[in-house]
C-alpha cells in the first residue's frame, strides 16, 4: 500500500463521514460545518486524480463562497427547531420512499456497470500526460478555443445568475437619503453659498 | 504521480499541525480546565437583565446578494486562471474568447452598479 492509497482511504472516509453528518446533524449550522469538510475531502480525493485545478477550485470556490452562502440561508431562514421536528416526522415515510428509489436506481445502473475495453485509452487521449502539461495548462489549453461555445455559454449563465439574483433579491427603500457622489464632485462652492455684508443693527 | 504527491507534502504537514494543534486545544480544555458549573454561570450574559429574544435571527436578505456577487465574480477570476497559465499556447482566437467572457460580464458589473446593488443605502 502507497502513501496514495493510505491518503486516498483517509480522504474518502473522511468524505462519506462528513456527508452522513452532514445528513443526520441536528442544528442547520453544524450540517454546512459538515459539508465544508467534505468539500475539503473532496478536494483531497481531486488531487489524488492528478487534478490539482479542479482540486484548488473546489477549495476556492465551494468552501470559500457556497458554504458561506449556505450558512447565510440557512441563518437566514429563522429555524424554528421544535416546528421542524414535528414537519420533519410527517414527511418521514415520503423521505424514506424517495431514498430507497434512488438507491434502487442507483444499485440497477451499477449492476449493469462494465467499462468498455476502449475506456482506459479514451481516457488518455483526453488529458495529456501530467509528466508533459500541467493540469491547469492542460485545461486553458482545451477550454478557451476548443470548447469556446461552451466557455462562452458559461460566462451568460453568470450573467443571468448575476442579473437574476439582483433582480429577486434587490428592495430599494423610499425615503432614504443616498450619497450622491456626482452632486458632491460637481458642487461649486460659489453657487452654493453667497455672502452678505450684514450691517450691525440691521438685519437681512 | 508520485513526484506530484511528493510536492503536497508541506500542504499535509501544515494540516496535521492544524489539525494536532486543535485537537490540544479541545482536549486541554476537557481535561485540564477546572469546570464547576453554576446556573448563573452557564446561562447567556445579556448585560445584567434576562435575556430578552432568541439569539436566532433573521439576517438581511442584501448578505445574499452581496454573497452571490462575490460568487459570481469569483468565479470569473477561476476562469481566469487556466488562460494565464495557458497563455502561450491559446493564441488569438483564445485571448480574444477570455476577452468577450469579461465583456458579457462586464455587461452584468455594469447592470449591478446602476441598479445600485452595491450600495448599502
Amino acid at each position: 500500500m502507497t502513501v496514495a492509497d493510505i491518503a486516498f482511504y483517509i480522504f474518502s472516509l473522511t468524505l462519506v463521514t462528513a456527508g452522513l453528518f452532514t445528513v443526520v446533524a441536528r442544528n442547520p449550522v453544524h450540517s454546512v460545518l459538515w459539508l465544508i469538510l467534505s468539500f475539503l475531502s473532496a478536494s483531497g480525493l481531486f488531487v489524488l486524480l492528478g487534478a490539482e485545478f479542479v482540486a484548488m477550485l473546489l477549495v476556492i470556490v465551494y468552501v470559500g463562497a457556497v458554504a458561506v452562502l449556505f450558512l447565510f440561508v440557512v441563518m437566514m431562514l429563522d429555524v424554528d427547531f421544535a416546528a421542524l421536528k414535528g414537519e420533519m416526522t410527517k414527511h418521514v415515510p415520503l423521505a424514506l420512499l424517495i431514498g430507497v428509489v434512488i438507491l434502487l436506481q442507483l444499485g440497477l445502473s451499477f449492476g449493469v456497470w462494465e467499462s468498455s475495453d476502449l475506456a482506459m485509452g479514451q481516457r488518455q487521449a483526453v488529458t495529456p500526460d501530467i509528466k508533459e502539461v500541467q493540469n491547469t495548462a492542460a485545461i486553458g489549453q482545451l477550454l478557451y478555443t476548443k470548447y469556446i461555445y461552451l466557455f462562452q455559454s458559461a460566462g451568460l449563465i453568470l450573467l443571468v445568475a448575476m442579473v437574476g439574483a439582483i433582480v429577486l433579491t434587490i428592495r430599494h427603500r423610499t425615503n432614504v437619503k443616498r450619497q450622491d457622489i456626482l452632486a458632491q464632485i460637481y458642487r461649486d462652492p460659489a453657487e452654493a453659498m453667497e455672502l452678505k455684508d450684514v450691517k450691525p443693527g440691521q438685519g437681512l | 504521480m508520485e513526484d506530484l504527491l511528493r510536492e503536497y507534502l508541506p500542504i499535509v504537514i501544515f494540516l496535521g499541525l492544524a489539525i494536532a494543534i486543535g485537537l490540544v486545544f479541545i482536549f486541554a480544555a476537557l481535561i485540564i480546565a477546572v469546570r464547576n458549573p453554576d446556573p448563573e454561570k452557564v446561562s447567556a450574559y445579556e448585560c445584567g437583565f434576562n435575556a430578552f429574544d432568541d439569539s436566532r435571527m433573521k439576517f438581511d436578505v442584501r448578505f445574499y446578494l452581496v454573497s452571490i456577487l462575490f460568487i459570481i465574480f469569483d468565479l470569473e477570476i477561476a476562469f481566469l486562471f487556466p488562460w494565464a497559465v495557458a497563455f502561450k499556447d491559446v493564441g488569438l482566437l483564445g485571448f480574444w474568447s477570455m476577452i468577450v467572457f469579461l465583456g458579457v460580464l462586464t455587461v452584468g458589473f455594469a447592470y449591478e452598479w446602476k441598479k445600485g446593488a452595491l450600495e448599502w443605502e
